[in-house]
């Protein structure tokens, strides 16, 4: 016997997620396996469609899909299967940006301007495209995002405002290296803190206050992405009132509230459309030969047999260990199936920091219905599809498509898994 | 990693080497001589090309320690342990599981004065850091080393926190002695006086109440009840009127833990019939603690001694063709994870590879969820389920919540993922008491928040965080699958 399910998605990042949720609401019983927490949890939280194509920024990905290699992802499940998969990513978040085709500029940590498909609510009042001038705002304690250095990045980039930076101490004198959800969770609690002068003060209205010296007439104020993780809506609105300006967050690298909000959210449409979901086992290896029977759950130990009607690949890519290199070559260790590779090891990558290098594009090669295939170019299993950064073919830190690549084959491969059923 | 960032993160990844023939095309480790750039013609990584000068410097001189390198050096500094940690959560001064792993362990290595930092002794042994680590860090091991390392050579044995310590981690020598006269044990353990005295001089916090000992212990029901003969001749009926083979290889060990035990035999009883229905032969064999609070205490030696006991009982099953099962998620953490990190005795591999959940047991090898769908419960409130961190690091957060969901009469209720704050030994020591209270308030909230008033979950210190928090009361998944699979059969 064998743990059961209709569809087993394997990976429980964005494409995993996508995968597993377009499948369970279309009437499939899923389960979804990940070997540890969401990949989500270290993202920016914005979904991306198609940033850049050959280097230059994109307006409307949509425009732009066309001039994709043939084997690029969003080729093979075509515009449309992109826009619905964006359809049901804006059904189960409160994101934005689904009112037009295109890219939203949003302000990151560094100070560069990201085009961007979709945003968290939180982002929204921080857009490039808006022209009211904008302060940011850092706290000596996190010294990932240096205020007025990325106000300085964020003018040089030609946005259509005025940006200035600066750097105030957080209420409440949390340790240097604290960790960021010890700040979302001080504002999410709202509790009384220390002030400057020994008051005490509610978390938020002391954070207004440190900030108010420096709003010199801003109409917008911009604090890293630490406002508030059970209730970011309160806390933005707390400090937008205190400060008598729109406040937004600037996207944060990991570990990342934005990325974890979005993972809760979508654990929960999960949960919501009646799927399984298991973290903290890998899936080690299968059995059968043309079709997949099982795969084989390593339990700290234990080898668990789940079985499934169809499987979702979603492993993630060369950062996530979906795919694996070693000095001999490149592999996709669950069902180990091919990842197209050049034979000399020195053309993986271009001498070039910034060349257009083989690696970043190394991934299982699908068929036009998403299975990795063989040699010949036929599927490795019939009822194996894979979806997200597992598959080859795009260059999601080049072409800032890594969201919108899993989202969309994500989807795609649910539906297909479960038309087979 | 599924989103982007790639002006943040690839740039000074490339910047390490692209630039830098020499360290892009051997990785740093060899001089490539002459073949430097795109032909690989002087490239041999399997020749050593440092001549004749080289000294071979031996990096861990005493080869007898555990060498976590690799583990230490696959830590990126994501922090994303640190934002995990339950502890780190809500005590500002406790440093997080990237310290006390991977930097403290770097720090062992090469500062020859350097002691295991005291902030060890806050690390609360949930494992949540394992889960989170995304690049495979050996975090609760590393944690297991260190504290194993500073009570050894720095807590004096001469100190009332050692010996508190050492007499909660040996819990079940305590319970043992207890259960002989029960009455008296639950009477004398909870007398106010008695526990202030306890709480000023050993440090153990009189905020608790201690757990009730079971009239008669499980193996003394066990016992009384024919033992594994009488469920052989259970197990048989059972499979008859199952309609399966009469010799069906079906035999499970049960490691039922001290808690089970001594405080709640109708868990291990729950577990008994209910494997007993699906035609298990049981048996119970000897065994000390699992080891959990021991790991948690430093107690390395202690927890040495009982795990070699339970390896070599198990072990002898296990080749007979035996699998075995836990009731406390925690017991099942232990031997399949801790045991093969922490000690080497002969089977501790095939015990691991052979141990599982109960409900996880049935799960793969019957139809669990079909018969669960098929039946009705009665007597069982709503019920607000709290996954343990140790069924958590299991990938068995959301099997009660998701077997119990088309069960007819009960609704378990998820009350979210936030620790219990507990951790087994933790929450009782003095000084600890209102951290784990801390950590478990938004626990209790949720419980409070779910429609029920009664809790469910599978670990037996959980229970007791929740039941202290919220006054509910706490059953445990097998007794709702004994409830809805076994029903008037129950019987002795």
């Amino acid at each position: 016997m064998a743990i059961e399910s209709d569809v087993l998605v394997i990976g429980g990042g964005l494409a995993g997620l996508s995968a597993a949720i377009a499948a369970a609401r279309e009437g499939a019983h899923v389960r979804l396996v990940s070997y540890k927490q969401s990949t989500l949890k270290q993202a920016s939280g914005l979904v991306d469609v198609l940033g850049y194509v050959d280097g230059e920024p994109v307006a409307d990905p949509f425009e732009r899909m066309a001039d994709l290699p043939d084997d690029h992802p969003y080729r093979i499940v075509g515009e449309s299967g992109v826009r619905e998969a964006l359809a049901l990513f804006d059904e189960v978040t409160d994101y934005r940006g689904g009112h037009t085709d295109r890219n939203a500029l949003v302000p990151t940590h560094g100070g560069t301007v990201k085009p961007t498909a979709r945003y968290p609510a939180s982002a929204a009042p921080g857009l490039a495209s808006d022209d009211r001038d904008a302060l940011l705002v850092g706290f000596e304690t996190l010294v990932d995002f240096d205020a007025p250095l990325a106000a300085d990045h964020i003018e040089a980039a030609g946005v259509p405002f005025a940006a200035d930076g600066a750097t105030v101490r957080f209420p409440g004198d949390l340790r240097a290296d604290a960790k960021v959800t010890r700040y979302a969770h001080l504002l999410d609690e709202d509790r009384a803190v220390e002030t400057d002068g020994g008051r005490r003060l509610p978390a938020r209205e002391a954070l207004a206050e440190r900030v108010r010296p420096h709003l010199d007439g801003h109409e917008r104020v911009g604090f890293p992405a630490v406002l508030g993780d059970d209730d970011p809506a309160g806390v933005r609105a707390a400090l937008s009132k205190g400060l008598g300006a729109d406040v937004f967050e600037v996207p944060m690298g990991p570990p990342s509230l934005p990325g974890l909000r979005l993972a809760d959210r979508l654990y929960e449409a999960l949960d919501e459309a009646g799927a399984s979901v298991e973290t903290g086992v890998p899936v080690v290896d299968y059995e059968g030969e043309e079709r997949v029977e099982r795969v084989l759950v390593d339990r700290k130990g234990a080898e668990v047999p789940y079985a499934a009607d169809q499987y979702v690949l979603a492993t993630g890519g060369l950062v996530g260990k979906g795919v694996e290199s070693d000095r001999e070559g490149v592999r996709e260790p669950v069902f180990d199936c091919r990842v197209p590779q050049p034979a000399d090891r020195y053309d993986w990558f271009e001498d070039a920091v910034f060349g257009d290098h083989a690696f970043a594009r190394f991934g299982v090669d699908p068929d036009g219905e998403l299975r990795p295939t063989d040699e010949r170019g036929d599927p490795e299993f019939e009822n194996v599809r894979a979806a997200g950064s597992v598959l080859g073919g795009h260059d999601f830190p080049a072409e800032k498509s890594g969201a919108g690549v899993s989202l969309a084959t994500g989807r795609a491969a649910g539906v297909l898994a479960t038309e087979e059923l | 990693m599924s989103d982007e960032e790639s002006n943040d993160t690839t740039e000074p990844l490339a910047q390490d080497g692209a630039d830098d023939p020499d360290v892009e095309t051997d990785g740093g480790a060899v001089d490539p001589g002459d073949g430097v750039g795109g032909d690989d013609a002087g490239f041999a990584p399997e020749e050593p090309t440092a001549g004749e000068d080289f000294e071979p410097v031996q990096v861990f001189p005493d080869d007898e320690t555990m060498d976590l390198r690799p583990g230490a050096d696959d830590c990126y500094k994501c922090s994303t342990c640190d934002v995990n940690c339950p502890v780190a959560e809500v005590d500002d001064d406790f440093p997080g599981p990237k310290f006390q792993g991977p930097e403290q362990w770097r720090l062992k290595q090469s500062d020859e004065e350097y002691t295991v930092d005291e902030s060890i002794t806050s690390c609360s042994n949930c494992m949540r850091c394992d889960d989170a680590c995304p690049s495979g860090v050996p975090l609760s091991q590393m944690h297991n080393e260190a504290r194993g390392e500073y009570v050894d050579e720095e807590m004096s044995l001469l100190s009332a926190k050692y010996w508190r310590n050492r007499i909660l981690a040996n819990y079940r020598i305590s319970a043992s002695i207890a259960s002989l006269a029960p009455g008296l044990a639950n009477a004398a353990m909870n007398f106010g006086p008695a526990r202030w005295v306890v709480e000023k001089t050993l440090g153990v916090t009189s905020e608790r109440e201690f757990p009730a000992f079971a009239e008669q212990t499980f193996r003394e029901w066990w016992t009384a009840r024919g033992g594994a003969a009488a469920s052989r001749e259970n197990a048989r009926e059972a499979r008859e009127r199952r309609g399966e083979p009469i010799d069906a290889d079906k035999r499970v060990a049960y490691f039922h833990g001290c808690y089970a035990n001594y405080n709640t035999p109708e868990v291990a009883k729950a577990l008994v019939r209910v494997y007993e229905h699906f035609g298990y032969e049981l048996v119970v064999p000897e065994q000390r603690c699992s080891g959990t609070p021991m790991f948690a205490n430093g107690m390395l030696s202690d927890a040495r001694r009982d795990a070699e006991v339970n390896v070599s009982s198990l072990a002898d099953l296990v080749d007979r063709g035996y699998d075995a099962v836990c009731s406390c998620t925690s017991c099942s953490m232990a031997i399949r994870q801790e045991y093969p990190e922490l000690f080497s005795f002969e089977g501790t591999g095939e015990v691991a590879g052979s141990t599982f959940e109960a409900l996880e047991y049935l799960r793969i090898h019957e139809d669990l969820r079909g018969d669960l769908a098929d039946a009705s419960v009665e007597g069982f409130d709503d019920l607000a389920y709290h996954a343990p961190c140790h069924a958590r690091n299991q990938g068995l957060s959301r099997q009660a919540v998701e077997l119990f969901r088309e069960l007819d009469g009960v609704t378990v209720e998820d009350v979210g993922d936030s620790c219990s704050g507990i951790s087994g030994t933790y929450g009782w020591k003095e000084e600890k008491y209102g951290v784990s209270m801390e950590i478990g308030e938004e626990m209790f909230e949720h419980m409070e928040s779910a429609a029920g008033e009664t809790g469910l979950t599978e670990c037996p210190t959980c229970s007791m965080q929740m039941e202290h928090g919220t006054g509910y009361e706490i059953r445990h998944p097998l007794e709702v699958v004994e409830e809805a699979l076994v029903g008037d059969r129950a019987g002795a």
